[in-house]
């Protein structure tokens, strides 16, 4: 193929796309005018029919629960990944952690930036807690608040090192919260199915007022769930990587 | 339902200032991704990349999602620069 021929072929394939393109555009509803018939019937029925006034959530783990628990195990499965993959091979071994930066030209953290991660540690903790477990009246979630924990102990590397971090997140004690947090979800929703009721309908009382904190049923348990195993997740593949990166494996590198 | 529609009305803006915030953000995020494109150097992109991550979740503040920016907020800001940061830092070792 001469490459005049090749571009004549990116100019009316390139042209085509345009084409179809605009034509999408041209077709799309007005900005800000969504012509689905399922968010208005959310908006009227939600908040009645599950006392959670983060309707959001109850979009995710209830109406749509099931969808979220394949999310869920996309974020086990990528952490069960990362763990194979950067698993312990025959003729490798480890090595007292170093930092590999030192010998770099890398000035080590400074005092400040150690003396902020260091104060941030607790109310990061706290937010995330918080988000994980106010799903049910709150734009949030156990996904959010389960990635804020997580950067809490992000946090304690960079004010610490590597070995602060690692008593702060033992491997085994992380593998069985992340599977315990995945498995919660699921059981969840199979105690439903003993109870006579679809998959992961919702089967605890509902709380009298919409928006406490205790309303809403199975959407707070499951929230607090989720932000277990996607905390535990987190901090698996950081740990891992943190590991990968800091300490030397080959044993003739 | 009442008090739900009480807290709606408290915090209503106006329609002209919300969709000049949102047209500043959109060519915001424009500029940001066009940034992560052209810087070449690997450890500036990343922070570049960050910096995207905190302007997309003002856009979707902007435009009535707040736990879509909670999400963005922890996994384009923190989590996705902090991976890529352990991974250029493992790669720069290896070169060396």
């Amino acid at each position: 193929m001469t490459p005049a021929l090749r571009r004549w072929i990116f100019l009316v394939a390139g042209a085509g796309l345009v084409a179809f393109y605009l034509w999408g555009l041209s077709g799309l509803p007005g900005f800000g005018n969504y012509p689905g018939p399922y968010g208005p019937a959310i908006l009227s029925i939600a908040v009645a029919q599950t006392h959670a006034t983060g309707v959001v959530s109850a979009v995710n783990f209830d109406y749509r629960g099931f969808d979220t628990v394949g999310e869920e195990f996309i974020l086990f499965t990528a952490a069960a990944g990362v763990s194979v993959v950067l698993r312990h091979l025959r003729g490798e071994r480890d090595r007292a952690p170093v930092d590999e930066a030192a010998g770099r030209d890398v000035p080590p953290a400074s005092g400040a930036v150690r003396m902020v991660a260091l104060l941030s540690v607790g109310p990061l903790v706290v937010v995330g807690w918080w988000l994980a477990s106010h799903a049910q009246t709150n734009p949030s979630g156990g996904f959010q608040g389960g990635v804020v924990l997580a950067t809490a102990f992000v946090l304690i590397y960079l004010a610490g090192e590597f070995l602060a971090f690692k008593r702060f997140s033992p491997v085994a004690l992380l593998d069985v919260v992340e599977a315990v947090g995945a498995a919660g979800f699921v059981a969840t929703g199979l105690t439903a199915v003993l109870l006579g009721m679809p998959y992961l309908k919702d089967f605890l009382p509902l709380g009298q007022v919409p928006g406490a904190v205790s309303s809403s049923g199975t959407i707070a348990l499951i929230s607090f769930f989720v932000g277990v195993e996607v905390a535990a997740a987190f901090i698996l593949i950081v740990g891992e990587l943190l590991e990968q990166t800091l300490l030397i494996r080959k044993e003739d590198a | 339902m009442s008090g739900l529609a009480a807290v709606h009305t408290a915090y209503t803006v106006p329609i002209g200032l919300m969709q000049a915030l949102q047209v500043t953000i959109l060519m915001l995020v424009a500029a940001g991704a066009t940034a992560v494109v052209l810087i070449r150097e690997r450890v500036r992109q990343v922070v570049a990349l960050s910096v995207y991550g905190v302007l997309l979740a003002v856009l979707f503040l902007a435009f009535q999602a707040p736990d879509v920016t909670l999400s963005e907020l922890t996994v384009g800001g923190v989590a996705l620069p902090v991976i890529l940061l352990l991974t250029l830092a493992k790669v720069r070792k290896r070169e060396e």
